[in-house]
């Protein structure tokens, strides 16, 4: 007779896995990056791959020679930073920028701290920030679109950065836009210039919505963060249209979506329960606004995530699930 | 009809429902059957027959060794070849009486026939010895004995009688053949359960997989003209069949922590227990056997069985076919709360289930890596713990902030593990932890009770001399 | 430029100052009166703060040893008799010296002597696994093998042997802090005196299944047959529970119980020379010979008188 498994109950398990979780995150997160390839043509596809390799190969080589634990590569974790820090880039980005931000990403703010399910803060965002930082000239100068077999690009901005120029030579908001020709509907489907991850807020609403009906994440994080922008900008916007944008602009614009369904919904950085979430969005979101209305950035997303992030341990000692039969 | 279910937390594994068209076959005594002294939740019973003893079937051989403890009937008629220790499933050893099975010769005053007693006496007293007597206990799984449970603590009512038959995890379908095939000794089970809790309502819970036994239950109260039974279909989810989620599911009340049933008003009896109660009432007949299903993706023959009591589980085995090649793991039980079988040597008790056989595929666990804080853990636990800290808690032996946490409250239904994606042994380490914070619990109220005592004996050695200081021992 | 970096450096100057100042004025208001020999005998403990003395921790430790009226009860296994002196020395107290202890694993069901019969799959933990069931192997009673006296070990003193699947302690590490003791669920793990030059005897199995039972669990358990009993002259081993026990202040280091035990269960260690079990029982039967002899010529003298 062979010898009989003996184990203390349960003896199955659910199908889930933290590989089978982070691929469906990679599955959700493919219509926005084959719409960046489509928008930005072979320089995003380089982005990409020097994204993905960089993360991978540095979380083989941390764990290999300095952690000495068996390799975490296939819990794909890797994958989704690197495609991640990718769409937070833009496309013009150069290979070895986007290298010294997978190297913060994951040898800063992921490895140092013990890997996956230890790090503070959502690692593709440390590496996204600490670019912005360091090296603003890529960053901020956009080039719109050139298209998979495109022509050569035009420099612009954003339209949260050209809003913020114009704001400061004292145009008003409305000028602006008419100036620039922005128009809401482009920005729901095809993108104005910005992060690849930008490129598409259709794009994005679906893979949120994939993840959320595979129950991968839970989607009041991602609302509480679109009602508290949309409700914070209606009242600035509503006290002072010229001084201040509307609520529609700034849902579409400065890569909001992109955060708001993949980094500030990441598990690791985010709180557990169903009222720590609600704070956490309602910060981020209200941030966000403070930072794009007051602050010298004008994008405030990855800050106003960062900071949230920050908060969860607090959030998660603050906020318990109800438990049974107690009050 | 409405479908309930309970507030908190539950996962939804595939229900694997193999053996549900299998009708229960009775299964032939084996040659020799191993009674085991604790079967039940409590004191070890007493064995009350010698070596050499020859036993009929029903007859007592252990009497309670305790308050909460139970009678034990022989299985079969016999000789009894010898008492002492033998390994049970887990290699651990057990009091048992072996008995070479001769024949099968019943003891007298045991109705035998098939035939439908549905008067039901009216002493409620009586009712309860007889249950006693007929050593019968809960089968839902905890093995508590059923008439310390008919007897609430003075002061506490009952208000609702609840026919547990749910059947909420995978695989087993034994309580769904009873249903469908002694629905009626289920239902006359019930109607005396709830006559001696005093008249009360009865629910008969049943999850909407098993729709046969929701029409045929439902027919047979009809039939029968019961007033106050009823059939409640219940949603699909696990652990629906747990005492306190069946509760708050039918009644929408939740039981406290540490508190029992009967303080929200309620009292849950299995469907195998109340068939019991059924034969120890109307029949005189003890529980010396239960209804097995034998199970499994890779047993070539899914069966219901109804096997005495004390079989040893390879007769069981042999007696379907074998032990099937891909089968790495034998459970005892369903494949959510059983207890893996190490020894296949070891015997059926009253309250064994089911008899599952898991593929290396279908059971082995995955290692074990990082948790990423999902909370998926915190979202299956139908008590509303937070498992992912539980199971840190636990590996550093923090009992005070475990119990703060209310690790003393887990109902080990394995939701937890089952459904973290980083396959982190969540329950394994967990139960660790539970046994901490209930210890400490335990040593808190003997401490207390103790004191009480000691305060209370010397008061009464020196009386009014300094009450207010014996007062203040007391607390 | 030059005013600025002046002016950086002062204010960083004056509120270091001030903030010492504060400091110093805490710690001067609260400052909790303690005696002073508490101080002087944490500085002579190991610092391991192991708790094997029973205490939290090395300054527990001294606290308690220094309220308490002498030094009964109070001995820290990691420092031996020498932290003890000194401590004794800081006291005033006077200290009887104790044999140096060490860790010996009770069980000698190695894979080769222990056919393994099932497989675990649970969470590597000899508690949760305890809890479980009695085992992979037909033995109830034998170590599990999932290391938590290895973990519990603050010395690194245990590890397992991949080989036999049992812990193996290092004497040179090990400090008789009693640990592994309290970790080991199945309480095979013993403190016994070292021995004079290390050497000691001790029967390395717990089995408490009757012979025939233990036998076919591991070929190395004690079968409680009690020859090693009846072979002892110092009447130095007690069988109970089906298990010999040797009595490590009665032992006299002889041998001849491990010459004699038919399963090996017994065992002697840091010997100089291998046992030569042959020697050792031509030495009992020429003894027994001796003994018969006597006895006869006795009955001989008491027929003849």
């Amino acid at each position: 007779m062979s010898k009989l498994l003996v184990s203390p109950s349960p003896h199955i398990h659910s199908k889930d896995s933290t590989r089978s979780l982070m691929l469906d995150v990679v599955i959700a997160l493919l219509p926005a990056v084959l719409c960046s390839f489509v928008f930005y043509g072979w320089r995003e596809i380089l982005v990409m791959a020097v994204s993905v390799c960089s993360c991978l190969l540095l979380e083989w080589a941390i764990t290999r020679y300095m952690l000495r634990k068996p390799s975490t590569l296939g819990d794909l974790s890797a994958v989704v930073t690197g495609i991640l820090l990718a769409l937070n880039l833009p496309y013009t980005t150069p290979w070895w920028v986007v290298v010294i931000g997978a190297v913060v990403a994951i040898g800063v703010a992921k490895m140092t701290f013990g890997g996956l399910g230890q790090n503070i803060w959502n690692p593709a965002l440390v590496g996204r920030v600490f670019l912005l930082v360091s090296f603003p000239t890529y960053m901020t100068t956009w080039s719109a679109p050139q298209g998979l077999f495109g022509a050569d690009a035009v420099t612009g901005a954003t339209p949260l950065g050209a809003i913020n120029e114009g704001l400061m030579g004292g145009a008003s908001v409305k000028d602006i836009m008419a100036q620039n020709g922005y128009d809401y509907g482009q920005m729901l489907f095809a993108n104005l210039g910005g992060s690849a991850g930008e490129a598409c807020a259709i794009a994005l609403l679906l893979g949120f919505v994939y993840l959320c009906c595979r129950r991968v994440i839970k989607p009041w994080i991602t609302l509480t963060i679109f009602a508290t922008v949309a409700l914070t900008a209606l009242i600035f916007w509503g006290v002072n249209p010229d001084r201040f944008t509307g609520p529609v602009f700034n849902l579409l614009t400065g890569g909001l979506i992109l955060g708001a369904c993949f980094m500030a919904t990441d598990y690791v950085t985010s709180p557990m329960s169903l009222w720590g979430g609600v704070i956490f969005g309602v910060g981020i979101g209200f941030l966000t606004m403070m930072i794009r209305y007051f602050g010298s950035y004008p994008e405030g997303v990855s800050f106003a995530i960062l900071i949230m992030n920050s908060f969860v341990p607090l959030l998660n000692r603050a906020f318990h699930q109800k438990k049974f039969g107690r009050k | 009809m409405s479908r309930s279910t309970f507030s908190i937390g539950g996962v939804h594994p595939h229900d694997n429902k193999l053996s549900r068209d299998c009708r229960i076959e009775v299964l032939p005594p084996a040659p020799t059957v191993f009674l085991a002294m604790s079967q039940h939740i409590g004191a070890p019973a007493k064995p009350v027959v010698a070596v050499g003893d020859k036993v009929k079937v029903g007859q007592v051989v252990a009497e309670p060794g305790g308050f909460v403890s139970a009678f034990i009937h022989s299985s079969v008629s016999g000789t009894v070849k010898s008492i002492g220790p033998r390994k049970d499933l887990a290699g651990n050893p057990v009091n048992c009486i072996e008995i070479a099975v001769e024949g099968d010769e019943w003891l007298e005053g045991i109705d035998t026939s098939d035939k439908l007693v549905t008067e039901i006496p009216s002493d409620n007293k009586a009712i309860i010895e007889k249950i006693r007597l007929a050593g019968v206990v809960g089968l839902g799984g905890a093995t508590f004995p059923t008439h310390v449970k008919l007897s609430p603590p003075p002061g506490s009512k009952c208000e609702r009688v609840i026919i547990n038959g749910c059947e909420c995890e995978p695989y087993l379908t034994s309580d769904y053949r009873v249903l469908l095939e002694k629905g009626e000794q289920v239902v006359v089970g019930a109607a005396i359960l709830s006559q001696v809790m005093g008249n009360v309502p009865c629910t008969i819970a049943i999850e909407e997989n098993k729709p046969e036994a929701i029409a045929h239950v439902s027919e047979v109260i009809a039939k029968l003209g019961y007033k106050g039974i009823e059939v409640m279909v219940m949603k699909m989810r696990y652990p629906q069949g747990s005492e306190k989620q069946l509760i708050d599911a039918v009644m929408h009340r939740q039981v406290g922590s540490g508190a029992l049933p009967i303080s929200v008003g309620a009292v849950v009896q299995n469907v195998g227990t109340a068939l019991a109660v059924y034969d120890a009432v109307q029949k005189n007949k003890p529980l010396i056997d239960n209804t097995l299903s034998v199970t499994g993706e890779c047993f070539p023959r899914q069966a219901n069985l109804l096997v005495r009591v004390g079989t040893p589980f390879q007769y069981i085995i042999d007696f379907l076919g074998g032990m099937p090649k891909e089968a790495a793991k034998v459970i005892s039980g369903g494949p959510m709360m059983g207890k893996a079988v190490s020894n296949l040597e070891a015997a059926t008790l009253k309250g064994t289930s089911a008899l599952l056989f898991l593929t290396e595929k279908q059971t082995r666990r995955a290692p074990e890596s990082a948790c990423i804080r999902c909370g998926k853990c915190a979202d299956a636990c139908p008590m509303g713990l937070e498992p992912f800290l539980l199971q840190k808690l636990s590996r550093i032996a923090d009992t005070e902030a475990l119990e703060a946490n209310a690790a003393q409250d887990c109902i080990e239904c394995g939701c937890c593990l089952y459904s973290c994606p980083a396959h982190i042994p969540l329950l394994d380490i967990i139960r660790t932890g539970k046994g901490l914070a209930l210890g400490a619990i335990r040593a808190r109220a003997a401490a207390a009770k103790a004191a009480a005592e000691a305060a209370k004996a010397a008061e009464a050695a020196k009386p009014s001399v300094i009450p207010s200081e014996a007062k203040e021992s007391k607390k | 430029m030059t005013n600025t970096i002046i002016w950086t450096i002062a204010i960083i100057t004056v509120l270091g100052l001030l903030l010492a100042l504060v400091l110093y004025l805490v710690a001067k208001k609260f400052k909790v009166e303690e005696d002073p020999r508490i101080d002087e005998v944490e500085k002579v403990m190991p610092g391991a703060n192991c708790g094997g003395c029973g205490f939290a921790g090395c300054r527990a430790f001294a606290e308690a040893a220094v309220k308490a009226p002498d030094l009964d009860g109070h001995f820290c296994p990691v420092g031996g008799n020498d932290v003890m002196a000194k401590v004794a020395a800081i006291l005033g107290y006077e200290v009887k010296a104790k044999a140096p202890q060490v860790a010996v694993v009770r069980c000698n069901g190695t894979c080769a002597n222990r056919p393994v019969v099932n497989e675990y799959d649970g969470f590597a933990s000899c508690k949760v696994k305890a809890a479980l069931y009695s085992g992979d192997t037909a033995c109830s009673f034998g170590c599990l093998g999932c290391g938590d006296c290895v973990a519990a070990c603050q010395f690194g003193a245990l590890s397992m042997d991949p080989e036999t699947g049992l812990p193996v302690v290092d004497e040179s590490k090990c400090t008789a802090c009693g640990a592994c003791v309290k970790a080991c669920p199945k309480r095979i793990i013993e403190l016994r005196p070292k021995g004079p030059r290390g050497m000691r005897e001790s029967v390395r199995c717990v089995n408490q299944d009757k012979g025939p039972a233990a036998r076919k669990a591991c070929a190395a358990a004690c079968i409680g047959c009690g020859i090693c009993v009846k072979t002892c002259t110092h009447d130095a081993i007690v069988l109970e529970n089906n298990v010999a026990y040797i009595d490590p202040a009665k032992c006299k280091l002889c041998r001849e119980c491990e010459a004699m035990c038919p399963t090996g269960a017994i065992h002697g260690v840091n010997f100089p020379k291998p046992l030569d079990k042959e020697a050792v029982k031509a030495r009992i039967n020429e003894r027994k010979k001796k003994a018969a002899e006597a006895k006869e010529s006795d009955k001989k003298e008491a027929a003849h008188e």
